[in-house]
């Protein structure tokens, strides 16, 4: 079969383009280490979330220094905690979030950064992330999820480190159980 | 049948597209007098199943019907059998029809405002599951239908090349058949026992997967019809004729290979899936693109050469030669332009990693606009033009209107698509009918937010405009009468270099099917596994119907 010249040499532009973003992706997962939404989070009861270790006071934990770990249930309407009160972080931290949800599919987007994933009943997300300055963000359920989704968001607060304390009495550093230590060891 | 195919496709064209206006006008605050905030995804709904499921299914049945019939220069070998798929297809748009309009109101116990992707564990009423069901069956039947006139025509032509539009419409239906199994089994085994009541629950993220394993090749579905256009029709409107019909075939064969091991790139946010697994379907996607580009190539040659043959010259001066008061010309060059926008965005959503800034906000629909709702539904709204005064014998009315039309639609788009594009990247979720929240706002990097919303309304607004002067127009000519001086010239030029040059084992159609096949066990083998390895139900979920939210909500 007779290949033109010109097609010849946009075959060759074309493999090439791919070939190059391709290896711009590889080399953003493996350089700067983006890593991806994956597994690592585990399965999960969706139907009894109530009897979770975790999940059943979803919050944040502090689990090292400027290291902490944040459970939350995503449900119809709300994000517990979120939407009736902001998660509050401190700046210059390393956050994990694990992402439950209690019923249905739900999504989990923070404005402005690339945090973003599913919540998917029976699946928990696990996305690892790095606040550095003070600043308000918004959160929004991106996933149609019935009849009042577009009511479905909440806020996260990053505020100086000087101002951050967690709240509530059991869950603090005390509650770095062994499970929370196994949960990390799994890191992306 | 061919024009009762259209006319089907047109009504949903017309009434998703009253949707798609609706939609527009809402979630941009402009006017929220139509529905209340809840029933917007009653309309969403409606928009999505009758645009991407109903209208171009129907418009396809009828574009191939004609493909493979006027190709072959045979009779469709049963013509029970395309009364048979019409029938069900149409009995399936009607079920569907009902259960999300019924969501509208209290009248009818029904619902189904559970969008086009019908994510378990909300729940529709059964009717729409067995709906959207009979619609794909209907299309198998088309399929083998189409297979079946070609088997007869080879049986009197046992050494002759497959004519080039039957060669495209046999191998997009080999993609369609294997497209379609994931959905198949999500629907059949899971969903419609499942909303019946007689299983309790679903794995919500294995009936997700077995979605998207249809949803991405799906796009496919709808893009090959209209490359068949491009390829075949295109450069004759503009005075030539194709560049290559082997480099043709091999970009067919390529989609029919490539198209269906990605769906995971749907899906690159989902927890519960391997990193690894998400990196290979993005790998294939990246090679996707090669067919794309190669027509990109073949395509502007041929249109090219056209233009030449008509006097144009200079580097960019045979633009000027172009036929551009011919809708079915301006339509199709303008949707294969606004598809090349498409392109781009699309290759950033294939990316992994940039698929975190865009996953699941207005950027999306911006994409796909350009792509199914222009690349797709603008070349079959101009191809109508040039094809329904042949089918029907009528000549087409109201002709300075259908001149217009593409353009009118080229201006919609340009402001509505590029608009969400932009606020996608500001972080402007998708699908939802009031984005705007309490204790934060989108901010963009370039231009407000508010004058993205007004672009997408005012966009919005001239597309459904648009639309309108095409149902005219379509209108005018069913009603002309027969007859008269038709003002298309039917006959398809042979390409430059024909089918004789190729490799002869393009048209080994078994050949290829085995080796999509293939890849799609390599692809969807193992993720498949470890997702069942679970159990097949497990971890479930028990249905939820959309509306017990509004209750509470
Ligand atoms: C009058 C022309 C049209 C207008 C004004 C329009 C408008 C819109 C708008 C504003 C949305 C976003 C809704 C949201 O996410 O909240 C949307 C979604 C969508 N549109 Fe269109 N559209 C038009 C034509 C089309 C065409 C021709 C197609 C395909 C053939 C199409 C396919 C879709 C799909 C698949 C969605 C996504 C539905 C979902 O997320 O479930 N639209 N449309
Ligand atoms: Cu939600
Ligand atoms: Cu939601």
């Amino acid at each position: 079969m007779e290949i033109h010249r010109f097609e010849k040499a946009w075959l060759g532009f074309a493999l090439l383009l791919i070939v190059g973003l391709i290896a711009t992706i590889t080399y953003g997962a493996v350089g700067p280490g983006v890593a991806m939404i994956s597994d690592s989070g585990g399965t999960i009861d969706s139907s009894a979330l109530g009897e979770h270790e975790q999940f059943s006071d979803p919050g944040v934990r502090q689990v090292g220094e400027n290291e902490y770990d944040v459970y939350v249930v995503a449900q119809q309407f709300i994000f517990r905690p979120g939407t009736n009160e902001p998660i509050t972080l401190p700046a210059d931290s390393t956050v994990t979030f694990h992402v439950a949800s209690a019923d249905v599919i739900h999504g989990f987007s923070i404005t402005g950064t690339n945090v973003n994933t599913m919540a998917i009943p029976g699946q928990v997300s696990k996305i690892t992330v790095e606040f550095d300055d003070p600043q308000t963000y918004g959160l929004v359920c991106h996933e149609y999820c019935g009849a009042a989704h577009h009511e479905m968001a909440g806020t996260i607060e990053v505020v100086p480190q000087s101002e951050f304390s967690i709240e509530g009495t059991d869950s603090g550093v005390a509650d770095l159980t062994d499970e929370d230590a196994d949960a990390d060891g799994g890191e992306n | 049948m061919v024009r009762y195919c259209f006319a089907v496709a047109f009504l949903a064209l017309g009434a998703g597209g009253l949707f798609g206006v609706i939609q527009a006008l809402h979630r941009t605050g402009i006017y929220r007098g139509f529905i209340a905030n809840q029933d917007y995804y009653t309309i969403l709904t409606g928009h999505g199943v009758l645009l991407v499921l109903v209208f171009t299914t129907f418009f396809i049945a009828g574009l191939f019907l004609w493909a493979v019939t006027d190709s072959l220069d045979t009779p469709v070998a049963s013509e029970w059998t395309t009364k048979l798929w019409f029938r069900l297809m149409l009995l399936g748009t009607l079920l569907a029809g009902t259960a999300i309009l019924g969501g509208l109101t209290d009248l009818v116990p029904v619902s189904a405002d559970v969008l086009f992707t019908f994510y378990a564990p909300l729940a529709a009423h059964p009717i729409f599951y067995i709906g959207a069901a009979l619609i794909i069956v209907g299309s198998w039947v088309a399929g083998i239908n189409y297979f079946r006139t070609f088997f007869s025509w080879r049986q009197d032509n046992a050494d002759a090349r497959i004519p080039l539009r039957t060669f495209m419409v046999l191998v997009t239906m080999l993609m369609w058949f294997i497209a379609t199994m994931g959905v198949a089994v999500e629907v059949v085994f899971f969903l419609i026992p499942w909303s019946l009541g007689l299983i309790s629950q679903v794995d919500p993220l294995l009936t997700r997967t077995l979605f998207w394993f249809f949803g991405h090749p799906v796009v496919y579905f709808w893009l090959m019809p209209a490359y068949l256009v491009w390829y075949t029709i295109l450069p004759k409107l503009a005075g030539g004729r194709l560049f290559s019909d082997g480099l043709a075939r091999i970009v067919f064969v390529l989609f029919l290979l490539l198209s269906t091991p990605v769906g995971f790139h749907h899906q690159y946010v989902d927890p519960g899936i391997p990193e690894g697994f998400k990196f290979v379907a993005m790998t294939n996607t990246m090679f996707l693109l090669l067919p794309s580009l190669l027509t990109a190539f073949t395509v502007v040659a041929s249109i090219e050469h056209g233009a030449r043959q008509r006097g144009g010259t200079g580097l960019l001066g045979w633009l000027k030669a172009l036929p551009w008061d011919n809708p079915a010309f301006s339509a199709s060059a303008l949707a294969g332009l606004m598809f090349a926008a498409g392109g781009f965005s699309g290759m950033i959503n294939a990316g992994m990693n940039i698929n975190y800034l865009v996953h699941n906000t207005l950027w999306v629909p911006g994409h796909f606009h350009l792509t199914v709702g222009t690349a797709a539904a603008l070349t079959f709204m101009g191809i109508s033009y040039w094809l329904v005064p042949q089918v029907t014998g009528r000549p087409l009315g109201l002709r300075s209107w259908a001149s217009a039309q593409p353009f009118v639609w080229f201006i919609g788009m340009v402001l509505m698509s590029n608009a969400m594009h932009r606020a996608g990247l500001a972080g402007v979720p998708r699908r939802t009918a009031v984005p705007q929240y309490e204790g934060f706002e989108y901010v963009s990097a370039y231009g407000s937010y508010a004058e993205m919303r007004i672009q997408i309304a005012l966009g919005g607004v001239l597309l459904f405009v648009s639309l309108l002067m095409f149902l005219a127009v379509m209108w005018d000519t069913y009603m002309n009468p027969k007859g008269g001086r038709l003002t298309v010239n039917s006959e398809l030029p042979a390409a430059l270099s024909g089918p004789e040059a190729s490799p002869k084992v393009l048209d080994n159609l078994w050949l290829w099917a085995g080796i999509a096949v293939l890849l799609v066990v390599l692809a969807y083998g193992l993720p498949l596994a470890s997702l069942v390895g679970d159990g097949l139900f497990d971890p479930g979920s028990a249905p939820v119907p959309a509306w017990l939210a509004g209750l509470l909500g």
